[in-house]
């Protein structure tokens, strides 16, 4: 079991390595996807005591909210607005990797700064969390189209979702239900608001949302209300 | 005495197989392409071909021009007496030799590098700089992923490291993870497909061929020599890595185990060849850095 465990938070860390690779918005979003799945069977190996019908129907909701629900809205968003498949970036992916390694090293120092609760034998399991929370803020910040800040998004969410997963092995059903309706919500309504900004404005890219107001000082208004930059 | 001879025999192995590897990598493409495909043995008689001939020098070029294919043979054939092969004892052991393989690899790639320069040929400098950057960005994959497995197995040699990591914990993940990065690494340095043509000769993608464009005939040869048995010195270094341990095991599975694992790769790069296309110049960063994400994460794996 505590092999199982390793694997998969190894398989979540190179899962984030990979979102700051990729260079596809179709990858990003399939790659969240799989990082999704694996943080839904995450629960199942990291309980301590007993697998319970609670925890299946946890890890069984998270599995189709992240695994398959959230990509394929994602996956729809994007055909339809019709946006360049290609990420662009204010920080590359280049950087981003070197970036992600240095983060990872200093994840690891965290996680000797704050371990777990109980002595746990996951030694690398707050290292990860703190990895994919960072990963996501990175994502976030260094990504120009808004679509891979909903993935940034969820990135970070699945940081925190795992951190549930280890420190708060009793808390109460209902806050995680809670919690995961919220992330539901908040893709749902992101994914909505990408489609309309991307119908309404010629790209999705969140440096031009910049110029959306009416007036526009010093020259005419461009058209469409938003940049024309591809 | 007779673990003398038997690493003097990996050696004298090496020099006499490591083209076949090169043979066996081009016909796996070649079944791949639906080709029937050059005979196995076809790198041999290039090299063949290329000692009977003479040679030619520009007036340009410095002694450092010729040097160059001979140091870097010789680097090469330095590493292979330290790398064990199939768990035997090396020629040379000592601790800290993980350390000077690394620079071997270095030196044969510096004096290429510097008689690519000495040409004067502006060409040839773009492909030494390449070569330069990259090579920059390897580095830090395969020192990484080597002080893992120092650590994974407490020696700082070669010889106590390969075929020795055993499988408890979190050691399984350690050296597959280094055994991937090192597989980028062994197509970093050896000039392969996703990063660099062997066979292309378009002057905007060349990397390692460019280098070599002025060298002919015995020079040449030695040039490709030294490539042959650079693809088995790290061929060897990764069948060490992701080889499980055994020691307790029969000389002859030993042997047999290390010779199937050389004859695998070559047939994987074939495969990987056959599938994959040239990336472009720009990805290959991105590629290395991967590389060397994964070897820190088996590092943090092995310290956690």
């Amino acid at each position: 079991m505590n092999d199982l465990i390793s694997i998969l938070v190894v398989v979540i860390i190179m899962s984030d390595f990979l979102l700051l690779a990729a260079g596809s918005l179709r990858a990003a979003v399939r790659i969240i996807g799989f990082q999704g799945l694996a943080l839904g069977v995450l629960p199942l190996c990291a309980h301590q005591n007993g697998l319970t019908l609670r925890l299946v129907a946890i890890a069984i909701l998270v599995i189709i909210l992240k695994a398959v629900v959230f990509p394929r809205l994602l996956l729809r968003s994007l055909r339809e607005s019709g946006a360049p498949r290609t990420i662009t970036f204010f920080v590359g992916p280049v950087s981003s990797l070197l970036l992600g390694i240095f983060v990872l090293g200093s994840s690891l120092w965290w996680g000797y700064l704050l371990p777990l609760p109980e002595r746990s034998p996951y030694t690398l399991a707050v290292p990860m969390v703190f990895f994919t929370i960072v990963t996501g803020l990175l994502l976030l910040v260094s990504r120009r189209q808004a679509l891979m800040q909903v993935i940034g998004y969820l990135a970070l969410e699945n940081g925190i979702y795992a951190f549930g997963v280890f420190f708060a092995q009793s808390e109460s059903m209902l806050i995680e239900l809670g919690i995961l309706l919220d992330v539901f919500v908040g893709v749902f309504i992101m994914g909505i608001m990408v489609f309309h900004i991307s119908r309404e404005f010629d790209n999705i890219e969140s440096s031009q949302l910049s110029t959306l107001r009416d007036w526009f000082r010093g020259s005419r208004r461009p058209a469409g209300g938003g940049g024309t930059l591809r | 005495m007779s673990a003398t001879l038997l690493a003097i025999g990996h050696i004298v192995l090496a020099l006499v197989g490591a083209p076949l590897l090169l043979g066996i990598i081009n016909r796996t493409k070649a079944v791949f392409a639906g080709r029937r495909g050059q005979p196995v043995l076809q790198p041999y008689f290039d090299i063949l071909k290329l000692m009977r001939k003479g040679a030619v020098y520009s007036s340009t070029t410095t002694w450092i021009f010729r040097a160059g294919p001979a140091v870097t043979l010789a680097a090469v054939l330095t590493g292979l007496c330290i790398v064990p092969f199939a768990g035997a004892k090396p020629l040379l052991a000592f601790q800290g030799d993980l350390i000077l393989i690394a620079y071997l690899l270095a030196l044969s790639r510096l004096m290429t590098v510097l008689a690519a320069i000495d040409t004067g040929s502006s060409f040839e400098g773009m492909g030494a700089s390449r070569e330069l950057t990259f090579s920059m960005l390897a580095e830090p994959a395969l020192f990484v992923g080597l002080l893992a497995l120092a650590r994974v197995t407490h020696s700082l040699s070669l010889d106590g490291i390969l075929y020795k990591t055993g499988v408890t914990g979190w050691s399984i993940g350690a050296p597959a993870l280094v055994a991937a990065a090192l597989f980028v690494v062994f197509l970093t340095e050896n000039a392969r497909l996703p990063i660099d043509d062997p066979d292309t000769h378009l002057e905007l993608t060349m990397i390692h061929e460019v280098m070599v464009l002025d060298h002919g005939g015995p020079d040449l040869g030695l040039v490709q020599c030294g490539s042959a048995l650079k693809l088995w010195l790290l061929g060897i270094l990764i069948v060490g890595v992701a080889s499980p341990n055994l020691a307790d095991a029969s000389l002859w599975l030993r042997e047999g185990f290390a010779v199937a694992g050389l004859a695998a790769l070559a047939v994987l790069v074939g495969i990987v060849e056959s599938f994959m296309a040239r990336m472009r110049l720009m990805k290959v960063p991105q590629l290395l850095i991967g590389a060397g994400a994964l070897s820190v994460l088996a590092a943090i794996l092995v310290l956690g």
